[in-house]
């Protein structure tokens, strides 16, 4: 969000900032239980694309190049006193969602993409879409109990990632392990922003 | 549940959402009028204006109103009204076409106002 806005003291109150933080990585990595962690979960109803097999259930006949039909899905939600409200967004994995994905991903601060050790390339599609989209993320390998621990960057060459890009260990159960992560996004992104480090992301 | 027969009330429980289908309560339409587009975490209230004469608000619009008196983010919005995120889009463009709502903020490709980011920081660093 900009806040730049023309007027502050607009009728009905003071305006809240925004900003939002998606949270990608493949099925069952966490990011459900990450964002519960860390925020008031809300829930939102939205579209998603008719899969072929529903295209047979429902009746389209009669509107046009309508193929979306509704689906509930959840949001994070962190105010602040500042007035400042932060959400976070899971990116929906299955591809019938991929469309939401550009939607989420503007105007986001950036991205944590959750890795799971035993399932690496789960996560390959959400680096590849962030890298393409230009949005900065973190990699955040989610510890399960009895999953094999390595080295952050025996876990940067195994996703043949940057030297910029920050590697966090996490637990997205615990609460100050979550915030760390997140802290280490919005410390990227700030720092790629300066005009010197422009080149270094994207 | 229970049902009884095959079809009947099977269609009526919670999960089968509202009666009305959500697009009729936008007469079919799919895109907001005035070519508007709404981002999520964009901000906006009730301007107070009243209703043009040739405008009659539906009962929706009256809801994204009052739930507007306060400047609110549009996925809040979305939550509270327990509405599709396409179909109150569709009704806030006709209130902002109206001149009964009011666009206050809305996001930027990249996120690169430094206050911003400062903002969060600070919020998350207190958490």
């Amino acid at each position: 969000m900009d806040l730049n806005h023309s007027d502050g003291g607009a009728a009905g109150g003071p305006v809240p900032a925004t900003a939002k933080i998606l949270i990608s990585g493949g099925f069952g990595v966490g990011k459900t239980t990450l964002v519960g962690t860390i925020s008031e979960i809300r829930p939102l109803r939205t579209e998603e694309l008719l899969s072929d097999r529903s295209v047979g259930v429902d009746d389209t006949q009669g509107v046009g190049d309508k193929t979306t039909t509704t689906v509930a899905m959840d949001f994070g939600r962190i105010s602040f006193p500042s007035r400042l409200v932060l959400y976070l967004f899971g990116t929906p994995g299955q591809k019938r969602f991929w469309f939401m994905w550009d939607e989420l991903a503007y105007g986001a601060i950036g991205a944590v993409v959750m890795a799971d050790t035993r399932r690496v390339a789960d996560c390959f599609a959400s680096i590849d879409y962030f890298e393409r989209n230009g949005t900065p993320f973190v990699i955040a390998v989610n510890c399960f109990d009895g999953a094999p621990r390595f080295e952050p960057e025996d876990i940067r060459i195994a996703l043949s990632l940057g030297p910029h890009v920050p590697i966090e260990l996490c637990d997205a159960r615990n609460r100050d392990s979550v915030k760390k992560v997140l802290v280490s996004l919005v410390r990227y992104v700030m720092t790629a922003n300066r005009p010197a480090n422009q080149a270094g992301i994207a | 549940m229970t049902t009884h027969d095959g079809y009947g009330d099977r269609w009526l429980d919670r999960e089968a959402g509202p009666v009305v289908r959500p697009y009729a309560l936008i007469s079919g339409r799919t895109l907001p009028s005035g070519g508007a587009s709404f981002g999520l975490i964009d901000v906006v209230v009730a301007t107070g204006e009243r209703p043009p004469p040739y405008f009659r608000p539906g009962p929706e619009h009256r809801r994204i109103l009052n739930l507007c008196h306060r400047p609110t983010p549009i996925v809040d919005l979305t939550s509270e009204i327990d509405l599709p995120l396409g179909v109150v889009r569709v009704l806030l463009g006709d209130l902002v076409s109206e001149g009964m709502l009011r666009v206050l903020s809305t996001q930027k490709q990249q996120v690169t106002d430094q206050r911003l980011l400062r903002m969060v920081l600070d919020g998350l660093e207190s958490l």
